[in-house]
């Protein structure tokens, strides 16, 4: 259901792992300033899908389109000079990088990003430990880590992957508070998200992914009539 | 991952019907061949053709890079020589003293390399390989740089002699014969098949209860005694024995004889030799520089022609169904 | 004198000197070993044609110096820009195309192209060196009281040490470092920030050519200038780096100087084994540390 003036418009896309068809025409479209949560079960194609709108997966068919550009065309790492961010389900902390070196690592794409010191001081645990190894950190702290280091980048649309993925439900919560701030400031967001709590306070529309195609569409308003259906659907 | 993946897809029927066609049309020529060409040269390339083989042992069926095969060959060389020159041995026996130093050394050698995978197995063989190069440039029954020179050829198995170049062809020729049986059974048997998984996917075989180091290690001398046949048949062939046997460059050209005729193919490995000693031979005449040449043809088959001459026979039939 | 009970006396200078020469010849590997590991970490090739670049180094500086008569000290810059390039030809045509194969066609690749190269100068220049001589600001001993000291000899070794931490901190403390390690642990992810990885990929191997070209630089005035300078030396390199292994830039940098004073030492207790003796510690580390020194295991 194309919408006039989308940010992020995707259409029909397909994509192959090796062999295997993963995504089969999946098409939903986002808008400046909204959050979409991508809601399925696992092995839906969720994760294919981000990672097939950053070309990460190479191989698919279809449209993407952001601000106008076709970005199936655009080499990977072009593609967050466009001012997109990610934020991958395995959180992806360099071993090799210190935590502020982990941090930095993004170059800026964007004027508007946050300076190094607002990120600490919005995250004083990766302030403490900025000079240990970046896979010391606890798990919940990578998971801020990696969220920080895309917010100094600048990027206005961001995807994230999973982000409660495994942590307790004190960091999820914490995790929920810096995303209704980025919200707050605007930012364009896209969530995979199996914790359905989690999601429900930030997104403003859900795309229902099964078999890697988008099944059905809906606002946040209409989640309550939905929701017996959608507890079946997905298995919670 | 091995470095054929992609060939192991073949087709069984399809290999055992060209294998049959190659090997009928590989018995005609070797039996017409010596009446049309110089036997000394045929006899170097059948050396080298089971030499590219026992090479290809490894790196076709196991997925191992030996860089330092011509140890084996030019170790045979020498104690074939030796044993043949100063012991007095009969020629069969020198030859298969000369095969078995080299499994020995094959036992130690590849007791080193196989503590490490895939790329570091290959700086390994490649190291221990020149070192051994140099204990052959020091110590005196190598003869330094003269090499051991005058071997007697002297008879097989006490009535055939092989001062005859036509009768030491057909000598030579059953020895290389034999020598790719052996090779054939060891593919075709289980340890062949648990070779081939531990090339496909090592974990897994693992997994499986298998000991991927003893079978490696295995595999490994049995590769090294084979390059050792080659190697000790082809002193006596050349009555000599020289540092250009343990040479880094020859265990290069090992490697480009079997990636030119095809990796992972029993016939490749015999085209590739022939290919390349055709081609030393006829620059040997011409004011071209060998190595350029050798250099060039890696280039072109890593970049275009990784299946090699007969591994793209083998696709192209497949093609065609 | 100097004596180890029961082996062998001699007089200190002859250590000394042995010493010396076993520090310059380690000073070769930690270069040419860091270059490699720096490749390797990034692309997961192993570069074969390490050697011949490093050659290439040295008769670039020669023919500069009879052809231009640019002197040693813009050989110095020259020779490794000119050897990064030819680099950068080498990743762009051939290469790039190897990174998604497995890594035995890399290591063939550049073998091929090392044949190439030392096949053509060998063909055009003989197996015969030319002469190099040390720059006049470098040339002469130096009368240390214990030894004489050739100048030019002690310059390498501190050139050499000062090129290897120049190149640990451009690693490990830099912005651009980062960038490396980063990439080296998950390019996909690095080039989802906006990093031009396959950029990085020509760069990182024309900057590890460039260390053997201006290894080669420094070597044309101690070896003669030859097509076949960086044949066995590479082979050697590559039992260095075994030992060492490449998880780690200081590794590489340490082990290749253990092993060249190793070897200084070898020549003179025991000079039959000293071509040998670089392969002997590569197959002991094998036996007790398969990982290597500073390897972690895989």
């Amino acid at each position: 259901m194309p919408i006039d003036g989308a940010l992020l418009e995707i259409e029909d896309l397909n994509a192959w792992y090796g062999e295997s068809h993963v995504l089969h025409g999946i098409s939903f479209d986002l808008r400046e300033g909204e959050t979409l949560s991508l809601i399925g079960r696992n092995g839906a194609g969720k994760t294919t899908t981000l990672r097939a709108i950053l070309g990460i997966v190479r191989n698919r068919k279809g449209t993407i389109r952001f601000r106008g550009e076709d970005l199936t065309a655009v080499p990977l790492h072009a593609i967050a000079r466009r001012g997109i961010g990610y934020v991958p389900e395995e959180r992806g902390i360099f071993a090799s990088l210190t935590v502020a070196e982990n941090l930095v690592l993004p170059p800026v794409v964007k004027g508007g990003g946050m300076s190094e010191e607002e990120i600490y001081r919005l995250f004083p645990n990766l302030a403490e430990r900025r000079s240990s190894q970046g896979t010391k950190l606890s798990g919940g702290e990578q998971q801020m880590l990696a969220i920080a280091r895309i917010l100094r980048t600048g990027a206005d649309v961001i995807l994230l992957d999973e982000p409660t993925e495994g942590l307790a439900p004190v960091i999820v919560e914490r995790i929920g508070e810096v995303m209704g701030m980025l919200k707050a400031r605007g930012m364009t967001i896209v969530l995979v998200e199996q914790n359905f709590h989690f999601a429900r306070k930030l997104a403003d529309r859900y795309v229902v992914v099964e078999h890697g195609r988008g099944v059905d569409y809906f606002a946040a308003s209409e989640l309550d009539a939905k929701m017996a259906g959608l507890a079946e659907q997905l298995g919670v | 991952m091995s470095i054929l993946a992609q060939q192991s897809a073949a087709t069984g029927e399809l290999r055992s019907r060209l294998n049959l066609l190659t090997l009928a049309a590989g018995a005609v020529a070797a039996l017409v061949a010596p009446f049309v060409i110089y036997p000394v040269f045929l006899m170097n390339v059948l050396c080298f053709a089971l030499f590219a083989s026992a090479f290809n042992l490894l790196i076709g069926f196991v997925g191992l890079l030996s860089f330092g095969h011509a140890a084996f060959f030019g170790a045979a060389a020498y104690v074939t020589a030796h044993a043949a020159k100063v012991w007095g041995l009969p020629t069969e026996l020198a030859i298969l003293t000369g095969a078995l130093a080299a499994a020995a050394l094959g036992l130690i050698v590849g007791f080193l390399a196989i503590r490490r995978q895939g790329i570091y197995f290959s700086m390994i063989t490649l190291a221990l390989a020149q070192m051994f190069y140099f204990i052959c440039l020091e110590v005196p029954f190598t003869h330094g740089e003269d090499g051991i020179q005058g071997v007697p050829r002297g008879t097989f198995l006490g009535f055939v002699n092989l001062d005859n170049n036509l009768a030491f062809y057909f000598v030579v020729l059953a020895i290389v014969a034999a020598g790719h049986f052996a090779i054939w059974r060891i593919v075709h048997s289980p340890f062949g098949n648990i070779l081939k998984a531990i090339r496909d996917n090592e974990p897994r075989a693992i997994s499986l209860g298998y000991n991927s180091d003893s079978y490696k290690l295995r595999a490994f001398v049995l590769s090294a005694g084979l390059a050792g046949l080659a190697g000790g048949t082809n002193a006596i062939v050349f009555q000599l024995a020289t540092l250009t046997g343990v040479q880094w460059q020859s265990s290069g050209e090992v490697i480009l004889m079997t990636l030119l005729g095809g990796i992972g193919t029993l016939a490749g490995p015999p085209i590739g030799a022939a290919i390349t000693i055709g081609l030393q031979t006829y620059l040997a005449a011409v004011d071209f520089p060998v190595t350029v040449l050798i250099g060039l043809i890696f280039v072109v088959c890593v970049l275009l022609f990784r299946r090699g001459v007969a591994g793209e026979i083998l696709a192209y039939m497949r093609k065609r169904g | 004198m100097f004596c180890i009970p029961y082996v062998k006396c001699l007089p200190l200078v002859a250590l000394y000197g042995q010493l010396l020469l076993g520090l310059i010849n380690g000073s070769f590997y930690a270069l040419l070993s860091l270059g490699l590991a720096v490749i390797f970490g990034m692309l997961r090739v192993i570069n074969f044609a390490h050697g011949a670049l490093y050659m290439l180094g040295a008769f670039v500086s020669w023919w500069l110096s009879i052809t231009l008569g640019i002197p040693y000290w813009g050989a110095l810059i020259f020779a490794p820009l000119a050897v990064g390039l030819v680099a950068v030809l080498i990743e762009k045509s051939m290469l790039h195309q190897m990174y998604r194969l497995d890594p035995l066609y890399g290591l063939l690749l550049t073998f091929g192209i090392t044949q190439v190269i030392e096949g053509t100068f060998r063909y055009y220049y003989g197996a015969s060196g030319q002469p190099y001589p040390p720059p006049p600001a470098l040339s002469g001993p130096l009368n240390l009281g214990f030894m004489i000291l050739p100048i030019y000899r002690a310059w390498v070794v501190v050139i050499s040490i000062l090129a290897c931490l120049a190149t640990w901190l451009l690693i490990e403390r830099t912005r651009i470092g980062a960038y490396l390690r980063a990439a080296t642990e998950n390019p996909v992810l690095v080039q989802t920030f906006g990093i031009n990885v396959p950029l990085m990929m020509t760069l990182t191997y024309a900057f590890g050519a460039a260390l053997a070209g201006f290894a080669g630089v420094l070597a044309a005035p101690i070896y003669q200038v030859s097509p076949l300078m960086g044949t066995n030396l590479i082979i050697i390199v590559f039992a260095v780096v075994v030992a060492g292994g490449m998880g780690s830039i200081l590794g590489a940098i340490v082990t290749g100087y253990i092993l060249g004073l190793l070897e200084g030492l070898t020549k003179v207790f025991y000079p039959e084994a000293s071509n040998i003796v670089i392969f002997v510690v590569m197959a002991i580390v094998l036996l007790l540390r398969p990982a290597g020194l500073f390897g972690r295991a895989a």
